[in-house]
Parts: C-alpha cells; sequence; structure tokens
C-alpha cells in the first residue's frame, strides 16, 4: 500500500519533543501533506547543522518511518546511535525540519479470518504502533510483541496499547527473545498474519520461523539510503528470484516469501 | 543574453541548445543519480508537471542486464557520498521494451547513457539506440575496464579513439563522452574524444574512493570494495578538471561534481562549461534541478544589471 508523496522536500516545524526511556520522540506540523500509511517513510535532514559539523556528517537525509500521522501532525522516533540520529535528537521546538515523504510501500491488510501479529524490536516499534491504529480502526484484532534491549529502552512499549514485552536483560517481562513469545503464539494458534519490524538479527528468526510454519509474514527492512525515492539504488537487499530489489521503493516492506534472508546489511 | 522571437519558456533558468538540442534551463542530471521511472512511482505525475532537468539522463545501459554489486553500496563521506552500485539495468533488450517508452513521456529530451567492455560491445549499444527517435543523445560511459588491458577505456587518449573511430560513424545522434576523473591528463582524453567526433564531453564522473568497515579490523565496507566519491566533497576537484578541459577542447563540455546551488552551476560555466549536471544534491532532493536553475538565472539577472 503506497500513498504518494508531493514532489519535492519540504520544510516543516517541530512542534514538541519526548523522552520515551531510551528514545525520543520529535513532533512536526505537516498540515499540508498526505495522511501516510503505516510501513511508509520519510527522508528526513535538519533545516541547520545538517552537514558541514563535526567529522562533515550527516551529509545525506536519514530514512525513518513515521511513528503517528494524525491531523496533520507527524511523529517519529529516534535511538541516538550516529551522526545523523544525534542531530534529530537534538531538535527542539521551532526548528526546521526538511522532509521527503511518505515513500515506499506500507504493509499489506491481513485476509479475513487470520489474527494479526505484530513483532518489533527496539526503534521497529514506530511503523508498528502507526499500523495496530489502523487495523485497529478497521475491526482486525491484533496481539503486539516487542522485544527490547532493558528497561530504559522497553519504556517504548507504551507507545503501542497492549504490547507484551521481552527484555534481553529481563527487567521487563519476559526474559529472553520477543521471538520466543512468537513461537509461543503460533504454537497456541498458527493462524495469523505477522507484521515485524525490528534488528536485521529478529527481523531474520522472525523471518525464518514464519518461513518454517507457512505463516504469511510482511517484514519492514531498514536500509541506509541516500534518497529513498529510486535514485541511487543503494539500499538494495538481495530477493529470491534473483538480483535486488531496492528497499526504497520495492519496499520497504516486503513478503518474507521474497526473501531467502534478511542480511545484517539490509 | 536574449532569447528574442522564442516562446516563453517552462523552467527556472535561461534557455540553451546543446549541440542542436534546444534545452529550457541550462540543468540536467548526471547519469544515474535520478530514476524518472521510480520518482513517477513515488511523486505521480506532478513528477512531469515539474521536471527538474532540461533533459534527462538515462542511468547506463548495458548490452547484457546487470544486477549491480552486492550490498553495502553506500558510504556517507565527509561531505559526500560513496557508491559502488555497480549500473544495475535491464540491458539493451530490456531498456527498449520496458525503459525508453516510460521516459519518453518525459518532458524534455532524452540522453541515454551506454557503456560496453569491448567497442564491439558499445558499437550494439549505439546501433540500437540510433535508430530510436525518441532518444536525442547518446552518452558513452567510458569508465568501464577494457578486458585485455584492464584500463578503463575512458583512462587512455588512445584506447578512447580507438573505441570512438568505431562507434562514432554508427550514429548521427549527439554523441557525448563521459570523462573518467581517475586518469593523470583527463583533458587529452578529452582531446582525443574531440578527435575522433564526439560532439561534446561531461565530466566529472565519481573519484575512485573506498571506506574501511566500522570495527571489522580494516575489511573493506562496500560489497564492491571501491567505489566513486560524489558531492561537495569534490566540487573543487570537478572545477579543475572542467576547467582543464574546457581550456584544451572546443566542443561542449557539461561539467558536473558537487553542485548544490546555483553559485556552484555558475563557477562550472565560468570555468567553461556549456551546461551543468546535477548528481548527489538529487538525492537530498528531489526538486534540486528546478532550484539550482532558479538560483543560477537569479545570479545571472543579478550579474547583468
Amino acid at each position: 500500500m503506497r500513498v504518494q508523496a508531493p514532489f519535492g522536500r519540504r520544510r516543516v516545524a517541530v512542534t514538541g519533543v519526548d523522552d520515551v526511556g531510551a528514545y525520543r520522540v520529535v513532533h512536526a506540523a505537516d498540515p499540508d501533506g498526505p495522511v501516510p500509511w503505516p510501513g511508509q517513510f520519510y527522508m528526513l535532514a535538519s533545516e541547520e547543522r545538517w552537514g558541514a559539523g563535526e567529522d562533515e556528517r550527516p551529509y545525506v537525509p536519514r530514512a525513518l518511518s513515521f511513528l503517528g500521522a494524525v491531523d496533520g501532525a507527524l511523529s517519529f522516533m529516534f535511538e541516538n546511535v550516529g551522526p545523523g540520529t544525534r542531530r534529530l535528537c537534538e531538535l527542539a521546538p521551532g526548528d526546521g525540519l526538511w522532509i521527503l515523504g511518505p515513500l515506499g510501500n506500507g504493509f499489506e491488510m491481513p485476509p479475513a479470518g487470520p489474527r494479526a501479529i505484530l513483532v518489533g524490536g527496539g526503534v521497529g516499534v514506530p511503523p508498528l504502533s502507526a499500523w495496530a491504529e489502523v487495523l485497529t480502526a478497521h475491526g482486525v484484532a491484533h496481539t503486539a510483541l516487542l522485544g527490547f534491549r532493558d528497561e530504559r529502552h522497553a519504556a517504548g512499549a507504551a507507545l503501542l496499547a497492549n504490547a507484551v514485552v521481552a527484555t534481553d536483560d529481563g527487567s521487563v517481562g519476559h526474559h529472553g527473545l520477543v521471538t520466543a513469545l512468537l513461537a509461543a503464539e503460533l504454537d497456541r494458534d498458527a493462524a495469523a498474519v505477522v507484521y515485524s519490524c525490528g534488528p536485521p538479527a529478529m527481523l531474520e528468526a522472525v523471518r525464518a520461523m514464519c518461513d518454517i510454519r507457512a505463516v504469511p509474514a510482511q517484514l519492514a527492512l531498514e536500509a541506509g539510503m541516500a534518497c529513498g525515492f529510486g535514485a541511487c539504488f543503494g539500499c538494495v537487499v538481495a530477493v529470491r528470484d534473483g538480483g535486488y530489489a531496492r528497499v526504497c521503493v520495492d519496499g520497504p516492506v516486503l513478503d518474507a516469501a521474497q526473501l531467502d534472508v534478511v542480511p545484517v546489511h539490509a | 543574453m536574449t532569447n528574442s522571437g522564442a516562446a516563453p519558456r517552462a523552467g527556472g533558468g535561461p534557455a540553451v541548445e546543446l549541440c542542436g538540442i534546444e534545452l529550457a534551463h541550462p540543468i540536467v542530471n548526471g547519469s544515474g543519480t535520478f530514476d524518472a521511472i521510480a520518482a513517477r512511482c513515488a511523486f505521480g505525475d506532478a513528477l512531469l508537471d515539474a521536471f527538474p532537468f532540461s533533459a534527462f539522463v538515462s542511468k547506463t545501459i548495458t548490452l547484457a542486464p546487470r544486477a549491480g554489486n552486492p550490498p553495502p553500496r553506500l558510504w556517507e563521506a565527509q561531505s559526500g557520498l560513496i557508491n559502488s552500485i555497480g549500473l544495475p539495468n535491464r540491458g539493451l533488450a530490456g531498456y527498449l521494451e520496458h525503459d525508453l517508452p516510460r521516459l519518453a513521456q518525459l518532458p524534455v529530451p532524452l540522453i541515454t547513457n551506454v557503456m560496453g567492455s569491448t567497442a564491439g560491445e558499445v558499437a550494439q549499444l549505439v546501433e540500437a539506440i540510433d535508430v530510436r527517435d525518441e532518444v536525442a543523445a547518446i552518452e558513452l560511459n567510458v569508465s568501464c575496464p577494457n578486458v585485455e588491458t584492464g584500463l578503463d577505456i575512458g583512462a587512455d587518449p588512445e584506447s578512447l579513439g580507438a573505441l570512438l573511430r568505431v562507434v562514432r560513424p554508427l550514429t548521427s545522434k549527439v554523441l557525448i563522452v563521459k570523462l573518467t576523473p581517475n586518469t593523470a591528463d583527463v583533458a587529452a582524453v578529452a582531446q582525443a574524444a574531440e578527435a575522433e567526433g564526439a560532439d561534446a564531453v561531461s565530466l566529472v564522473n565519481t573519484l575512485r574512493a573506498t571506506a574501511l568497515a566500522p570495527d571489522c579490523g580494516g575489511g573493506a565496507w562496500l560489497g564492491g570494495v571501491t567505489g566513486g566519491l560524489s558531492g561537495p566533497a569534490i566540487r573543487t576537484v570537478a572545477l579543475a578538471q572542467v576547467a582543464g578541459v574546457a581550456r584544451r577542447v572546443r566542443i561542449p563540455v557539461v561539467g558536473m561534481g558537487g553542485v548544490a546551488h546555483g553559485k556552484h552551476a555558475q563557477d562550472l560555466l565560468d570555468a567553461g562549461a556549456h551546461i551543468v549536471a546535477v548528481g548527489t544534491e538529487n538525492f537530498r532532493d528531489p526538486c534540486a534541478g528546478t532550484r539550482i536553475a532558479s538560483e543560477l538565472k537569479s545570479l545571472q539577472i543579478a550579474g547583468t544589471r
């Protein structure tokens, strides 16, 4: 499912920031932008100090799925892991933000019948949070399973109602991997469609588990991108029928059956 | 500079021509930096209504389809980007059947970029494009290793001259040679292109570069090991190469390298370029071509007052 973007990047204003555990949520006003579909993403760059900073990075914009989109207000969630996300975490109300989007293909509605299971980890929460809202609005029953490193990161579970949580260190919820929660869910009832977003290793575990059990899965992939609209061919992932798919225009949501493996560098 | 008698033009800058091809303004795209088919999917027909370039240069087409290099393909460098994409494309037959009808819907002249590893391959590509009325010009990507010598065809005046002696007679279309900056004397290669009948040269292509994987003991980050550096990081190098080439040839020069603002385009024009291509800046903003053409026009109006 794709909503087309206006042609060209647009400057929007940051209206607020929240800390959610280890994450920063940034809100921006995009009154003229289209309503995006969950799983779609935007290319983001701060108006000031993008480039020419320490080490002259960031330079290209960063690709981020949206967390929320209500009444012309967009929100994004960042974890400070590099020069781009560091700068985005420094945004303050009133700052300018360049956005291009919504871009890419989002999630597809499940067929009538099976329930939806949303499986996420870490910064993979935002598209699932947005998807849960749409599923709820469409009356589709769903369960959310989220994995985090520790208690500070697990605060991100608040962004998705009624999520079952696993943590690596056992500080919150199940002690272990979120895929253990998924296995238990599928053992209980395998009639499901899985929607997943998270670190590559987690996505690969979800893909492999769904493959073995013949459970359909849609995976929202992450990839370093320079453009986000198919121009640079930099964000490719190897696909099962040979060659490469561009995560930005063929994804970021791909049917798990298209992939033999979710690569670490996807 | 006036355009008396001509109809008002769309686009942000003054009208120009390249070897008889009329262009609404002096800004085109660099090959491989804009996929108009994917962009139309992302942005819809708004792309056609506000097409950012006065001509569209295709990505490089090869005889056989290519999947491209294994990922990772990108590395963000200091004020620039290293890419190791590997020229993925549908191949000549796929281009003619799938891409060309779609590109023909663009509201600007079309320049098809081709590459082959032998003169025979390039000849097949040029002959096939030559008969297509949708294409206004052919650009030769000569940043390709010669299968016999292993050296880039475009790195050596003699091998480039030999290639052009084969392919120049095969087309009456405008023939542009895209020069590689990864050679000792770019201007000598440009002179060889002019001597063997090229209508124009374009430069610079990306500068060979590499990046090491973080925390990986010195291994290469890029799947293709080396890539090409582009963006503001190469702007000053491009300016010097364009100026050097423009001094030594009479044919038009398409200048490019790190252009992100109309001022950078004006600098290349001042250095002797006839028109200017925008590359990596398109990744940061798909409308960059329109903005840069508009900034260039403002500078030129201010300069003539």
